[in-house]
C-alpha cells in the first residue's frame, strides 16, 4: 500500500515535470470519474461476496471445492470462474468468499485463472473489438487446459509446502 | 454502454438474488451479511481509490511503445520470454494490455508471442495483482497464485506454436 502510494507519487511528479499542471489534471479529472464509475460495482461485488459467504453450505463446499475434491473440484472451480458476471469488482470477493467457506487453494486457483483467461466478460467487451475474432477465439481454445492445470500445480506446490495443512498465521 | 448496462443489471440481478437466499434464512442474518458487505466496502474503497486514480499516472509515464518493441518479430523463445515480463508490466485496464497486442500484431509481432504476452498481462499483471487482488484477498493467496501461473503463458505460446494458429 505504502509502495503503490509512492509509486503513484514518483509517476505523477513525472508527469508534472513532463506535461506541467495541465497533464497531472487531466488525468485525474479522468480517474476521478472512473473511479465515480466503478464504486457502485464495487459496492456490489462486497455485498455479493458477504451474501455467498452465507448462503452456501460450508460443509458442501469442502467437500467439492476442498483439498480432497480432486479434478472434480478443479473443474467446478474452472466452469464457475468462467459463468462468473462482472469484473474484478465481483471475482476478488467472491474467491474471497469461497476460500473462508472452505475452498482450497487450488480450487479458488483454478477459478481466478479461470476467470481471467476463459470468462466471457473481458473477452466480450475488450478482447474481440480490438484483437479480432480470429485471435481472441484462437487464444481461448489455448487457454483451456490452463485453469485446471494452474489449480493442480497449485494444489500440489501447497501440499509440497504445508505438509500439515495451512499455517494459521 | 449497452454492454456496461448488461453488467450493471446482472450483477445487482445477482445481488438481488442472493439476497433473497440470504433473507429466507431471516432478516437478522441479513442485516448483518449485509453490513458485512458494507464493511467490506468501506474498507477497500482508499485502496481502490489509489489504485484506479494513480494507476493513470503509472500508465501515462511507462510508454507503450518500449512494451511493444519487446514483442519483437520471429523472435522465438527469447521473444516469449520479453513477451510474458512484458505483461506482467503492463499497466492499466484492459484497453491498454489487448491494445498494446494488437499493436504488436500489426508491426509483426509473432501470434505466440502476442497470445503469452495477453496471457502473461491476464494472469499476473503486476499493477492488477497489486491494485485488485490483494485489496480484497489475502496476499498469500495472491502471491502463491501469481507463482504458480508463471509456467502458463509459456506453454500457451508453445501450443500456438504447435498447431500453427491463430
Amino acid at each position: 500500500m505504502i509502495m503503490i502510494g509512492v509509486l503513484v507519487a514518483v509517476s505523477a511528479t513525472l508527469v508534472w515535470r513532463r506535461d506541467g499542471i495541465d497533464g497531472v489534471l487531466e488525468i485525474l479529472t479522468h480517474d476521478l470519474a472512473l473511479f465515480g464509475g466503478i464504486l457502485p460495482r464495487v459496492l456490489a461485488g462486497c455485498l455479493l461476496g458477504a451474501f455467498i459467504t452465507e448462503v452456501l453450505p460450508h460443509e458442501k463446499v469442502s467437500r467439492s471445492l476442498g483439498p480432497n475434491s480432486g479434478l472434480k473440484g478443479l473443474l467446478i472451480g474452472t466452469a464457475f470462474g468462467a459463468i462468473l458476471p462482472g469484473g474484478p469488482f465481483t471475482a476478488y470477493p467472491v474467491a474471497a468468499a469461497l476460500l473462508t467457506v472452505g475452498a482450497d487453494f487450488g480450487a479458488t486457483i483454478a477459478m481466478v485463472v479461470s476467470w481471467t483467461l476463459i470468462g466471457y466478460g473481458r473477452a466480450v467487451a475488450w478482447e474481440l473489438p480490438i484483437l479480432g475474432v480470429d485471435f481472441t477465439l484462437w487464444r481461448i481454445v489455448i487457454s483451456l487446459p490452463i485453469p485446471v492445470l494452474a489449480g493442480a500445480l497449485g494444489r500440489f506446490v501447497f501440499v509440497q509446502m504445508y505438509p500439515k495443512g495451512e499455517p494459521t498465521s | 454502454m449497452t454492454a456496461a448496462l448488461i453488467i450493471d443489471l446482472t450483477l445487482w440481478g445477482s445481488v438481488a438474488a442472493l439476497a433473497f437466499l440470504v433473507w429466507r434464512r431471516g432478516r437478522v442474518v441479513l442485516v448483518s451479511a449485509a453490513r458485512e458487505g458494507t464493511m467490506d466496502f468501506i474498507n477497500i474503497v482508499p485502496r481502490i481509490g489509489l489504485g484506479v486514480i494513480g494507476s493513470g499516472y503509472i500508465a501515462a509515464v511507462i510508454p507503450q511503445e518500449v512494451i511493444t518493441g519487446w514483442l519483437g518479430p520471429d523472435s522465438g523463445w527469447l521473444g516469449v520470454l520479453a513477451a510474458v515480463l512484458a505483461g506482467a508490466a503492463t499497466p492499466g485496464g484492459p484497453v491498454v494490455g489487448f491494445s498494446i497486442g494488437a499493436v504488436a500484431l500489426k508491426v509483426g509481432g509473432g501470434p505466440p508471442q502476442v497470445i503469452a504476452y495477453v496471457v502473461a498481462w491476464a494472469l499476473f499483471a503486476f499493477q492488477r495483482l497489486i491494485l485488485w487482488e490483494i485489496p480484497f484477498m489475502p496476499a498469500k493467496f495472491v502471491w502463491f497464485r501469481a507463482a504458480v501461473s508463471v509456467p502458463f503463458p509459456f506453454l500457451a505460446a508453445a501450443l500456438a506454436m504447435a498447431i500453427g494458429k491463430p
